[in-house]
This record gives C-alpha cells, structure tokens and sequence, in this order.
C-alpha cells in the first residue's frame, strides 16, 4: 500500500475533490502545446538518438537502441543456409501473429490464397492482446469519416500520409462491422447502439470499446477464426531475415525454431511484416506497457532488405503508465479510465491539466509536473501523478468502474489498491512506435513489389503522434488490406533464383562506414536475464 | 540491504527480491524465457503457473506476471496445456441449445467440484459460466466469462477435462454475431461509404493546405 507520504498528498487530493468535480480544466493552447513538447517531449531528447549511417535514411535520426540493431550485422552473416531446401511453400507469408498478421490471414485465406502465420511467441502474444481502451469509428449521427481524419491529421501533427490516414478513417465503420459479425463482442446498449466515449484529441464521442478488455476480445476473436480456418499458424519461430530473388523481389524468410535452434527457409510469393512494435527496446530507459516480442524485428529485416524508414524518430510515451507499485512498473492504464471521468492530478491536489489532451502532450505535461515543477508525488521507486479515479464512481455512480474498467480495477486490486475508493499513481510508459516502414496507399514497401507491411510496423498512418483508438483500428483495416493486396499479387509473382546477397551486401556497406557493433540483429527478445541484462526491467 | 525470499523453480533453489512477480523472479535468477512469457501485464495467458508454499497442503495457480514471490513458494510453470478447441464455421453455428452438446458435450460431464473456480487467477465464477452455458444461456455465459484470459489454469484442474475458455470464447462469439442487436447506426454508415457519400468531402480536407488544416483544427467543436 501506499506510504505515508504518499497518504498526506492524498488527503490533499481528497480535499480539493468535490471542488473538481463540477469543473472543466481549460484546454492548451497551439502554441502551450508547442512549447510543453519541446521542452518536455523524450523525443526532443537528443541524447536519446543516434543517426543512421547506412541505407536508405541514411543521415536521419533514430532512436539509440533501435539504430544499435540497425548498426548490427544479421545472424546468418557466415551462416550456412540451404535456401533449396524448402520447408515451407506458401502463397502468402504472415510475419507476426497479432491484430495485423491474423487480420490479413483471415482475409487472405478468405480471398483463396495459401497463407501461413510465423510468429516468435504464441499467436495473440501482441500488443493488440493488451490494447484497453477502444477502437474508434465515426459512425455515430454527429460524426463523420471527415472529421476523424481532422482530429488525426492534427493530433499527429499534420504529418500523416494522406493516403493512408483517408484509409484509415474511411474503412473504420467497415472495420467495426467485420469485427462485431466475426463475434466480438462491443459496448451497446439495448437497441444496439454503440457505447461511444471521448479519447484525447476526439472531437465527437467514437471511441467503440469492449470494457477495457477491448484488444483482448478482438485478438481472441480473431486467433479463434484463424484456427477455425485451419491457417497453419507456427509458434516460436521468428522469421530471422528476409529472402530475396534475383529479381528484386522477395521470396519468403529464414526461420529459427526459437526452442530448437534450428533455421529453416520459407517460400513465398508474397510477405506481410506484421511484427509489431518496439517497446521492450526501453528507449530513454523508460518502462514499456509493451509486450515480452515488442523488439522492431520487422523494421530490422524490412531496412536490411532495403525498404526505407518513416518517422523513425517519433515515439509514443502514454501518459498513464503505472508508476507504483513496482510489481506493475510500466503497465498500461488506460486512458479509457479518463474517458469514463479521473482527472490527472498532482501533490497538492490541483487538475493541472485537462485529462483528456493528445498523448504526447499530456505525456509531456506530467513529465514537467514530475520535473521542472517538482509537483509529482514520491515513492521509493520514482515520482509520478495522480489519477483521481474516486471521482468515476462520484460521477457515473457507485459500480461504474467495475463495469467499465474491470482488468484496471483487478491490477491494481491484485496489490491491495482499491482504485474505487483512492487515486492510483502513474508516470508516462513506452507505448507505441509512430514510425516504421513506409508503405504506399496499396500496402506495399515502394521498393519492393512484393512486400507489405501492416499494423505497428508501419509509419505515416498516424504521422508523428498517434490518438487513443487509432491503433487497434489500423491494426483491422490495414491488416485486411495488405491481406486482400498480398493473395491478390501472389497470383501475379513468379519468383526468381533465391539469395540471401543483401545480407552481405549491408555488411560491408557497415564496414565501409565503420561501424563496427558487436551485436547481431533483430534481437528477437529482450534480454532480461540478470547475468546478461544491459537494461532494467 | 534489499530484502530477500527463498523460492524454489522446478526445485532448484534461488534467493530473491521480495517485491518481484514469479516472472520478474525467474529472470533474476538467470532465465531467459521463451515459453510461458507472453504480454506480461495480465491479459495473454500466456504465464500459468502452479505453486505451492513449503508446509502447506494448498495448491494454487497464478498468472507468474501478476504475482509477488513469497517465502518457500514452490514454482512450476505451465506454459502449455493441450486444452481443446474445436473447429466451426462461426457462419453455419448458431446459438441454439444443441450446439455446446455438439461441440463440447463433455462440459455436461461437469461434476460440480468447482475446482476450476478456485484455480482461476482473473476470479471468475468458471463453473457458474460452465453451467450456463449448459443451460443455452449464452448471454450469460459470455458476460461471467468475458474478463478470462485462457490460461487454461482451469482446465489443468478439471476431472472432467473440460476447456473452459474455449466454451467461454463460444459463448462470446455466438453472443456478439447473433444475441446482441446490430447497431443500425453503424450499418448505415458502411452503407453510405460504399455508396461514396464522403468521397467528394474526404478528398477535399486531404487536398487542403496544411495552413488551413491547422486553423481547422484548432479552431474545430469539441462535443460535451
């Protein structure tokens, strides 16, 4: 529980309550936001980023962890890898079982093709298992596909493709619809209207949810119709490189049996990269809501086969991580639960913000709280602030937070912190990777026709901050898309001779540039175990 | 000093930190996991695990993740359980009464133990969702299973060899698709997509200059 310390601020928190309760803090201005990101945004940090020696965004800035695996020779360099001996001969090739890799399974397998899942851990093991919060579409009466795109184009700094953001937005309510006739089961009410809530940066009530289990019951749903389907799903095999033709294309992966050790090759006439995001990389050092695979394997093996980087450099910290107790360090809370009405909140019990602000602001406003302010409230593992969330059932009435938000109410409960009835504390927590593989309007890399990439390991659906529900949307949409677009372009492929040159190739462009780190690439998991850790867990 | 437990992995003995979850433990200790490591945040499953404390009877099952070590804790993990699922076309079922007899009869072999209950880490009421699913009352069964994670913790327990989180996930599924209403707001919308009614209206916000999309922006109504 918490300390003493800790106790006194509550009280304060406690006592300016019922004051906040009937208010509504004022929203920051274009330029207060500007200046709060520069000063206080971990992506003006610029000790934490590296530039790009080699390849195709050469000379660009990365986070330093990711460009350490980018400076990073591949496993296979000296290898000796039969790519004649094939074990694997499939249409359709799916890196990654999360949202994305079994959406686009789905609707590959739906559209004809022979399609199969690799994925490192099991199928599901995803950050779309732990999305809480919701999946937006504008598909309430006072909404519409034009505004959605207006509230993302701003949020994420008007830097989105447009191409892609139009995509997005304008397949949402299919999305939806898809997903509620496959099973999953959505927040209505009784006539069947969907209960719609706020996220930072909405501007109209769209964010769908499923309680706050909303990527959970998405991510069953679908593992269950991909299994229903018989697509051949296999397990604790990561896809360790890319292969490429003499063409130009590429024509499958090497494999490794992550229990076995072994490699094996995968022939495919099309690949989707559906590998998700870069959380357990812990740039700046900052804990990660992400889960145990989150180590941008995909942006890895996509730049070491050439296809280029776009908005590398931009990085999601959501705000509400839990900060204490240590055993949940890191762990999302969702934002959902400032949808349903907890403001943030510091020691002396002041709303110094309004809750629901973009991400990367409100993220940026508790960081100077914590800092620069020193406003934050102790405890023997880091400062954080508070989440008033007394004040869901003093609003919505008794039982509210146990409707809406169980899996927070059961965390925390877990450690003897009833949320009902006192605040809880949280600091901002590694989220989710803006940036990633370019692709165009039709789900392909531009370099390389063969290849798509979809969900997390994209970069330009969001721009340079992602809103809350965007994502477990882009996962559904472009998921389908690139699996529609890959059973569609395999019957147009034909391979050439199999190689794996690029891998040599990028080995001495690291040696004409110097680069010398001692490392291979991807890193397939993080490493956690004490006698080999170089980062906190 | 930091303090310290004694806890004990597959047997093998290792002192601790207090304050770390089995997981976090285990790794301390020098593993690098690869199975029964999944989200580590309580929502994949992906951690069973079975413990017991030196001296007492009790045998408990966990999410390794989302608890602390304790003094004495005998820990294996469960990172696998052959729970079965059966195979359907969630076009062809439909949520009558015959369909749990069909897919999962063995769930009438229930025996009332309710082992499955005691051994669930997210506290669910598993035999209770069992029985309505029984009884064809989907709705019901979705709604007492939905926070379940399918750890499988339930189904190691069950002298019936029951797979609770596949009846569960059923329910769901047949409880969304067919219990539920549509929402006609929703399909309305699909259908005015596709007959292009914002085709004109989404080209023309794209096609804006940045300058004028940020004093859109800035400037737009946020609904109360």
């Amino acid at each position: 529980m918490y300390t003493e310390e800790m106790l006194e601020s509550v009280k304060r928190v406690e006592a300016t309550r019922p004051q906040r309760l009937g208010m509504e803090p004022r929203r920051m201005t274009a330029e207060e936001k500007d200046e709060l990101l520069k000063a206080f945004h971990p992506d003006y940090r610029e000790e934490g980023f590296v530039k790009i020696e080699i390849g195709p965004n050469k000379g660009e800035k990365v986070p330093t962890e990711l460009g350490h695996l980018l400076h990073s020779n591949s496993r296979l360099l000296g290898e000796k890898v039969d790519l004649d001996k094939i074990d694997y001969d499939t249409d359709v090739l799916i890196i990654g079982g999360g949202g994305a890799g079994s959406s686009a399974a789905i609707e590959a397998h739906e559209a004809g093709a022979k399609v199969m899942i690799v994925t490192k851990l099991r199928i599901g093991d995803a950050n779309t298992m732990m999305a809480e919060g919701g999946i937006q579409a504008a598909d309430k009466e006072n909404d519409s596909p034009v505004q959605h795109y207006l509230d993302a184009f701003g949020g994420g700094h008007f830097a989105a493709r447009p191409e892609l953001l139009k995509k997005l937005v304008m397949e949402a309510p299919e999305a939806i619809q898809w997903l509620n006739r496959l099973g999953v089961m959505f927040d209505k009410t009784k006539d069947g209207t969907m209960v719609t809530t706020h996220g930072g940066g909405t501007s109209r009530k769209r964010m769908h949810a499923c309680k706050d289990y909303s990527g959970a019951e998405i991510m069953r749903t679908l593992r269950d119709e991909v299994i229903n389907r018989g697509i051949p799903v296999v397990e604790f095999t990561s896809a360790v490189e890319l292969i490429k033709d003499d063409k130009g294309q590429v024509a499958g992966a090497v494999l490794l049996n992550m229990e076995t050790g072994e490699y094996m090759v995968a022939r495919a006439k099309t690949v989707i990269i559906a590998t998700g995001g870069a959380g357990r990389l812990h740039y700046q050092d900052f804990p990660t809501s992400n889960h145990y695979g989150a180590t941008a394997d995909g942006l890895v093996l996509g730049y070491r086969a050439g296809a280029p980087l776009l908005y590398q450099d931009t990085i999601q910290y959501h705000p509400t991580g839990a900060a204490y107790p240590a055993q949940i360090k890191g762990a999302l809370v969702t934002e959902k639960v400032r949808s349903v009405g907890a403001m943030l909140v510091n020691v002396d019990g002041e709303a110094f913000m309004h809750p629901l602000e973009t991400r990367d602001v409100a993220a940026a406003s508790i960081i100077r709280e914590c800092t620069a302010r020193h406003k934050g409230i102790h405890t023997p593992i880091g400062d954080g602030i508070w989440l008033d969330t007394p004040m869901i059932e003093a609003l919505g009435g008794e039982g509210t937070i146990e409707a809406r938000i169980p899996a927070m109410l059961r965390m925390f409960l877990n450690y003897g912190i009833d949320m009902r009835k006192v605040p809880i504390l949280v600091y901002p927590t590694l989220h989710y990777q803006n940036g990633g593989l370019e692709i165009g309007g039709d789900g392909f890399t531009k370099v390389i026709s063969n290849l798509l990439v979809a969900g997390e390991a994209v970069g330009g659906i969001h721009g340079r901050n992602r809103l809350m529900g965007n994502s477990l949307l882009d996962v559904i949409v472009f998921g389908r898309d690139a699996g529609k677009a890959a059973a569609a372009r395999a019957k147009e492929v034909t391979l050439g001779k199999m190689n794996l040159d690029h891998i040599q190739a990028y080995a001495e462009e690291l040696k004409a540039a110097g680069i010398e780190s001692g490392d291979v690439s991807p890193l397939l998991l993080p490493r956690y175990a004490r006698h080999e850790r170089t980062l906190e867990v | 000093m930091e303090k310290m437990v004694n806890v004990y992995f597959f047997g093998k003995k290792y002192s601790v930190p207090a304050d770390l979850t089995i997981m976090t433990a285990m790794e301390y200790a020098g593993y690098t996991l690869k199975r029964g490591c999944g989200c580590r945040h309580g929502f994949c499953g992906a951690c069973a695990t079975i413990y017991r404390i030196k001296g007492k009877n009790e045998l408990k099952t966990c999410l390794a993740c989302q608890t602390q070590v304790e003094e004495g804790m005998y820990v294996a993990s469960i990172p696998f359980f052959p729970t079965d699922k059966r195979t359907y076309s969630i076009e062809e079922v439909k949520p009558t009464d015959q369909i749990m007899m069909e897919l999962y009869p063995e769930i009438y072999s229930c025996i009332g133990c309710n082992a499955c209950t005691k051994a669930c880490p997210q506290n669910l009421s598993v035999m209770q969702y069992i029985a309505y699913a029984q009884r064809g009352e989907y709705e019901k069964c979705a709604e007492a299973s939905f926070d379940c994670v399918a750890c499988g913790c339930c189904s190691t327990r069950c002298p019936a060899g029951i797979s609770h989180p596949m009846v569960g996930l059923l329910a769901r599924r047949l409880t969304g698709k067919y219990i539920e209403p549509e929402s006609s707001h929703l399909n309305q919308r699909v259908e005015e997509i596709h007959h292009g009614a914002y085709d004109e209206l989404i080209q023309q916000i794209m096609d804006k200059p940045i300058q004028e999309m940020q004093e859109l922006y800035n400037h737009r109504e946020i609904e109360k």
